[in-house]
């Protein structure tokens, strides 16, 4: 059996999950047997039946007050419990920051191979081969899995959304839960704001921008496209930008739809973070930097004059 | 308290990967460091340490690895580090890295482990909470600050579009990310000096079945070349009808 760790955001499914839920069941499909969706916290049945429509036939809903919190420790051991009831073997997760916490404790439970920011299914499932990316995007790996439990952590983005509708069951689960050994003391969070690691489209701005003065222009892109705004490392670490937006190795990883370099060279280490973009633009006044090599798009010229004329050229095509 | 802070011996982020024979990453000419994550966790390690007022009294490194590691250990040592462990085995694969550092720190009584949330070169996103899980410790993971609050520990965990500021009781595992620790500390002569007569006991490795193995490498696929426009106009235009993608 599969086991898929959804995410919700209050309440609310996002791609994110959907994606999730797309690949587990066709990864059940290829492993000849079930996918089970689980969802922790308060989501309404109606919004847990939406993952019927990827294929989910079996949703597991486990809801405490006590999940508010998110404590590693009772969370791993609240789904190591439910693989435990359905017979899971395979554990699929998001590539993300909840996923990445939580998968390498299944595998350690469970005496299992953990294979981190996978895109695709399996080359092959006996035996159980898998491929990766390793030093940070310049390779990929191919793994082999030979513990009997299996736990993949899925590139957001990256095997995409699959419909395929399917009667759903949901069940809800009675599960002790134990009280958080931690506490949450403060919590901030941007609403409303397109996020990066949600964006399928990114507009990232460089040390070629100059000055932190020089942002509107490019948020106004971002705004026109809907896009998110990420930027490269010496720019967060002057603190023109946020943290939150440094993309690369060292920063966020991404792999949005289009991803827009503006005034960024292009060094190893920030493509480390956006190489799996599906589409990469460039505009860079110098014709020889490095960030043309990965770019499918590109115009040799000034970002400060050609970011007016881009959000013009947008709004006329959404208008 | 004491703080243990796990490294991972990683090739400089901007070696040229190659392999051998399919499935092997070829080391030559290969400079190694500290893995970036690491090496902020070590800063942060050193820096709670002596604004304590003596209350951290030892920051411990470990590495999993086989002799030629030890130069980066030593580096760590120099660094700051009071002394090290090595466990004496060739990293095979993330269960095995962990189980060695659970069995050679589970009755050291460290009070906060430090893990990167990845190593540069295989990307496992693994030991952090592997160990925690064979340790059966707490671990918060997405860590981008750590301050010491009495005996508990106040954490900043990064969440989407924020951060949350938590208390967190010792023992515990930080896997930590950006923001730890801004600039990484470099050794000075006299770090240097002393590192050559700190303490880095090589342990022996135990013995532990491999769950997973690489068996081939692989190249990305070579991108066909830049299409270069002269005008805003052209690139939407070909964004919107060639890539359909806005
Ligand atoms: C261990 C390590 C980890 C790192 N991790 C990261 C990481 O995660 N992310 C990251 O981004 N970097 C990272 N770096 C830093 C990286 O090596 C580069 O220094 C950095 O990416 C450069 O940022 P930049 O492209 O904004 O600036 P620059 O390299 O200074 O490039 C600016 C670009 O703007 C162009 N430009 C200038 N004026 C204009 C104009 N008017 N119009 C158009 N273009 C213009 C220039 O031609 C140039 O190409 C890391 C480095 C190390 C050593
Ligand atoms: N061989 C090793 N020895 C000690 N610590 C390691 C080793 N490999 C990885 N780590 C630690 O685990 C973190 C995550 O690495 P990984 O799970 O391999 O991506 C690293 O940042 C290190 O803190």
């Amino acid at each position: 059996m599969v086991l898929i760790y959804t995410q919700n955001w209050d309440g609310k499914f996002k791609k994110l999950s959907y994606e999730l839920v797309s690949y587990g069941v066709a990864l059940a499909k290829q492993l000849s047997t079930e996918a089970v969706a689980l969802s922790v916290g308060n989501v309404s049945q109606d919004e847990l039946k939406t993952l019927g429509k990827y294929g989910a036939a079996k949703v597991v809903s486990v809801n405490d007050s006590k999940l508010d919190v998110f404590d590693n420790k009772i969370y791993s051991k609240l789904i190591s419990q439910v693989a435990e009831n359905f017979g899971a073997k395979v554990f699929v997760f998001a590539h993300n920051n909840e996923g990445k916490a939580l998968a390498p404790r299944l595998a350690g439970k469970f005496k299992a191979a953990v294979v981190s920011g996978v895109s695709h299914l399996p080359k092959s499932v006996v035996p159980f081969i898998i491929s990766k990316p390793v030093f940070t995007g310049k390779a990929y790996a191919d793994i082999k899995i030979n513990s009997e439990v299996k736990v993949l952590t899925l590139f957001q983005n990256s095997y995409g959304v699959h419909e395929n509708s399917v009667q759903t069951t949901v069940e809800e689960l009675n599960i002790e839960i134990a009280t958080p050994s931690i506490k949450i003391i403060d919590k901030q969070r941007a609403t409303g704001k397109v996020l990066l690691t949600d964006a399928e489209i990114v507009v990232s701005g460089g040390r070629g921008m100059k000055s932190p003065d020089n942002w509107a222009p490019l948020e106004q892109l971002a705004e026109v496209l809907g896009a998110a705004t990420a930027c490269s490392r010496p720019v967060s670490d002057e603190g023109w930008r946020p943290h939150a937006e440094h993309v690369g190795q060292t920063g966020k990883i991404i792999a949005p739809n289009v991803y827009f370099a503006l005034g960024i060279s292009g060094a190893i280490q920030h493509l480390g973070g956006v190489s799996n973009s599906k589409c990469i633009v460039a505009i860079n006044s110098d014709k020889e930097a490095p960030i043309f090599e990965a770019a499918d798009y590109g115009i040799i010229g000034d970002v400060h004059k050609i970011l007016p004329e881009l959000i013009e050229e947008v709004k006329k095509l959404r208008a | 308290m004491k703080i243990l802070v796990c490294i991972s011996h990683v090739p400089d982020t901007t070696t040229k990967i190659k392999f051998v024979g399919g499935n092997q990453f070829d080391k030559t000419g290969v400079q190694w460091i500290i893995n970036p994550w690491d090496e902020l966790a070590l800063t942060r390690a050193l820096e709670l340490k002596e604004s304590s007022a003596g209350k951290i009294d030892n920051v411990t490194v470990v590495n999993v690895g086989q002799a030629e590691t030890e130069p980066t250990i030593r580096k760590a040592l120099a660094i700051g580090a009071d002394n090290a462990i090595r466990v004496n085995s060739l990293p095979k694969d993330a269960y095995g890295v962990a189980y060695q550092i659970a069995e050679a720190v589970k009755d050291k009584g460290f009070d906060l482990i430090f893990a990167g949330i990845e190593s540069s070169d295989f990307n496992g996103v693994s030991i952090g909470g592997m160990l925690a899980e064979l340790l059966d410790m707490q671990s918060v993971s997405a860590v981008s600050g750590v301050e010491l609050d009495g005996d508990k520990f106040k954490i900043k965990r990064d969440i989407d579009g924020g951060y949350e500021l938590l208390s967190v009781a010792a023992p515990l595992v930080a896997i930590v990310q950006k923001g730890i620790a801004i600039v990484p500390r470099i050794p000075n002569m006299r770090g240097i000096m002393t590192a050559k007569t700190k303490p880095l006991a090589a342990v022996e490795g135990v013995a532990v079945d491999c769950v997973s193995e690489i068996i081939a490498y692989e190249m990305p696929k070579p991108k066909p070349p830049v299409k270069l426009v002269q005008s805003a106009g052209e690139l939407i235009n070909l964004l919107h009808n060639e890539a359909k993608a806005i």
